[in-house]
């Protein structure tokens, strides 16, 4: 079985490790590029959205390189990414690919499903392998998400932001190299002293940003612009509302995320599929924390944020806190994102004036 | 005399102002970028220079926006660049100084810029569709054969508009042409037009936004007294037009030119030889991954001044070593 599976921020380097030690030989599918999003747009429906696009690319890619299976997650709910592995799957045998499609419901809303699923990947080394390799995947997945998060923090501080995406970097390459718990600890602390070395300006204020959204576009750097960085290096402090870690947690061991949920509650008091209702509450919760602003990020035609984006005029105005949505697609000229996010910081930087004079 | 210049470079228009110490506009060009941004701002400056010529006027600082605006910056020597929403909300907040929203509609953009107290609360800008822009009423107006100059007067003698669906610039059009060939007359087709548009414009840009009078109406749209009025009539508010409503994004890099060398006490500018200088622009695609970013390389007499166009930083550094 050579398996392999979508990129999403660096899950790929928890997801990697996890499989090879459960004794699978792995195909890399290339990060996704141009070429990517090509291969996507010629073989999907014209009306489904960009994460099912880059996504089905993806997968033609690391069949061209010799997979033979794909994992890959499901979902429930009024999203449409929940039948997204079916869809692909079809398509993938329409195109002649007689892939085998490993598709990981959440365990909790279909157990028997996920765990014959997961009892395929298990199989090649056994059980306690899998509690054993778990532990260390696991702590993994914490400290990717730990530091992320300090880069978040340091880069709009850093005197010189491409120093800082590097040393981040090679942050990533030791966790990635770790091979046991205590391993996994010792990268992390090694990469956050080298990441907190970099020369940073300790008088900077810079304005504080949440990141708000479905999961995918918010996650993946190709698919929205690296909007991260480009903030992180216009000098703004950017706050994801999602992490691996925590998504995972909620979403795989338990109906979590009820605090975002309940902050939304006012404004949209049930599930909308998708992120949709966190996306409300988020925004709630940003304000509350005193943040400047939120950048809300969806694909086009999604139906959840398209809901929350409806309501967040009036979350927006009552909560005193800007909201900026942008739409992602086919459209690679990032000059639109560019305008956007300069002329929405500008708003930012006169609000927290005028705030600091009153 | 102290004087400032903006510079807005937009896809279809390039525009030139020159204002002085109070704001007020002393020189004001309109031209046609026709895809040709480096030549058109050479013409603009030169025809600026002329305009100065005998006037003693010394440029104080200069300011550059548009989708150009960053090849423009290196070109004329900007002191500051910026997006065209902050510019045009600066510039009609200077002209109406309690404007609580701004309406703008250019060749191929349309924004909306809400105000309160003289700061920016919120924007929108068109996203997946061009419906409504200059583009698509010039090409309307070719189709109808009528100058483009004329068309808001003949929308205004309409007494009957038609009803034409402007979700779409591509089903508005045969909307159109049905309407025709049932033999509705020109003017009542073209008024159909200005509501369609106008319809569209606050459902789609203007979705969610409180429009509060006073409304101001710039971009070169504005020129058209049928959209005007479709507009009026829309939000039944009175909409104001300014005099200089087809370069308000170059008076407002203007204005921003002129709070940025307040500061620094020094322009950037490289003067109006520039429009006799040999720039070039060359680009190619880099190979370093599967991305194929397209590297736009802009030079002068020869020497490298910018580059730009990848996703990684690796062809940033001449940027780099002009800004840092």
């Amino acid at each position: 079985m050579k398996i392999t599976f979508p990129y999403m921020g660096t899950s790929h380097l928890v997801i990697s490790f996890f499989l090879k030690e459960l004794g699978h030989e792995i195909v890399y599918p290339p990060v996704p590029s141009q070429k990517t999003l090509s291969l996507g747009v010629k073989y999907a429906p014209e009306f489904a959205c960009l994460p099912f696009k880059i996504l089905l690319g993806t997968y033609l890619e690391a069949l061209e390189l010799g997979a033979d299976t794909i994992l890959t997650s499901g979902g429930c709910g009024p999203c449409r990414a929940g039948y997204y592995g079916e869809i692909h799957r079809r398509i993938l045998h329409d195109l002649g690919y007689p892939v085998k499609m490993i598709i990981l419901e959440p365990p909790l809303v279909s157990p028997r499903d996920f765990l014959h699923q997961l009892a395929e990947l298990v199989r090649p080394k056994g059980w306690l392998n899998f509690a054993k390799q778990f532990r260390i995947a696991w702590a993994k997945l914490k400290v990717l998400d730990e530091l992320e998060s300090t880069l978040h923090k340091l880069r709009p501080l850093a005197l010189s932001k491409q120093e800082i995406t590097k040393v981040y970097e090679e942050g990533l390459e030791l966790i990635d190299q770790a091979r046991s718990v205590k391993e996994v600890k010792a990268a992390l602390e090694e990469a956050l002293s080298r990441l907190h070395n970099v020369p940073i300006d300790p008088y900077c204020q810079p304005l504080k940003v949440g990141l708000i959204g479905e999961i995918y576009v918010v996650l993946e750097p190709f698919a929205n612009h690296d909007v991260e960085k480009l903030l992180g290096e216009m000098g703004v402090y950017v706050h994801r509302s999602i992490f691996l870690m925590n998504w995972t947690r909620d979403n795989a061991f338990g109906y979590g995320e009820k605090d975002v949920r309940a902050a939304a509650v006012p404004y949209l008091n049930q599930l909308v599929g998708g992120h949709g209702q966190n996306s409300i509450g988020e925004v709630v919760r940003y304000a509350e924390q005193g943040f400047d602003g939120v950048i809300h990020l969806a694909p086009f035609t999604c139906i959840p944020e398209i809901v929350s984006k409806s309501i967040m005029p009036a979350v927006s105005r009552d909560k005193g806190i800007p909201v900026l949505t942008l739409f992602l697609d086919e459209q690679t000229g990032q000059a639109g994102i560019q305008t956007r996010l300069e002329a929405f910081l500008d708003l930012l930087r006169q609000k927290r004036m005028k705030q600091e004079a009153s | 005399m102290q004087a400032y210049l903006g510079v807005d470079v937009g896809s279809v228009s390039t525009n030139l102002v020159v204002i002085n110490e109070d704001g007020k506009v002393l020189v004001d060009i309109y031209l046609r970028t026709a895809g040709q941004p480096i030549k058109v701002v050479q013409e603009g400056m030169r025809q600026v220079a002329e305009a100065v010529k005998d006037k003693k006027i010394e440029i104080c600082g200069v300011g550059a926006t548009g989708s150009a605006r960053t090849l423009t910056g290196v070109i004329v020597g900007a002191d500051t660049v910026k997006n065209e929403i902050t510019a045009h909300a600066v510039a009609a907040s200077h002209l109406v100084p309690d404007v609580q929203t701004v309406l703008e509609i250019g060749g191929q953009d349309s924004k909306i810029i809400l105000l309160r107290d003289g700061v920016v609360v919120d924007f929108a800008m068109n996203t997946v569709c061009a419906a409504g822009t200059g583009s698509f009423l010039d090409h309307q107006a070719a189709r109808l054969n009528i100058p483009i100059e004329e068309f808001g007067a003949l929308a205004l003698q309409s007494t009957n508009p038609v009803r034409i669906a402007g979700r779409c610039s591509v089903f508005a059009e045969s909307d159109m042409i049905h309407k025709q060939q049932m033999g509705h007359p020109t003017p009542d087709i073209v008024a159909g037009l200005c509501d369609a548009l106008v319809r569209n414009y606050l459902n789609n840009v203007g979705k969610g936004k409180e429009i509060l009078p006073p409304v101001v109406f710039q971009g070169g749209v504005a020129a058209n007294v049928g959209i005007r009025a479709a507009f009026e009539k829309e939000l039944g508010l009175e909409i104001y037009i300014p005099e200089y409503f087809a370069v308000m994004g170059a008076i407002g890099a203007a204005l921003l030119a002129k709070e940025a060398t307040k500061e620094k006490q020094k322009t950037n500018f490289r003067g109006f030889a520039v429009s006799t200088t040999d720039y070039q622009a060359s680009s190619f695609e880099c190979k370093g991954c599967p991305n194929h970013c397209e590297i736009v390389n802009i030079s002068a007499d020869g020497q490298l001044l910018a580059r730009w166009g990848g996703r990684c930083g690796k062809w940033d550094t001449v940027q780099q070593m002009k800004t840092g």
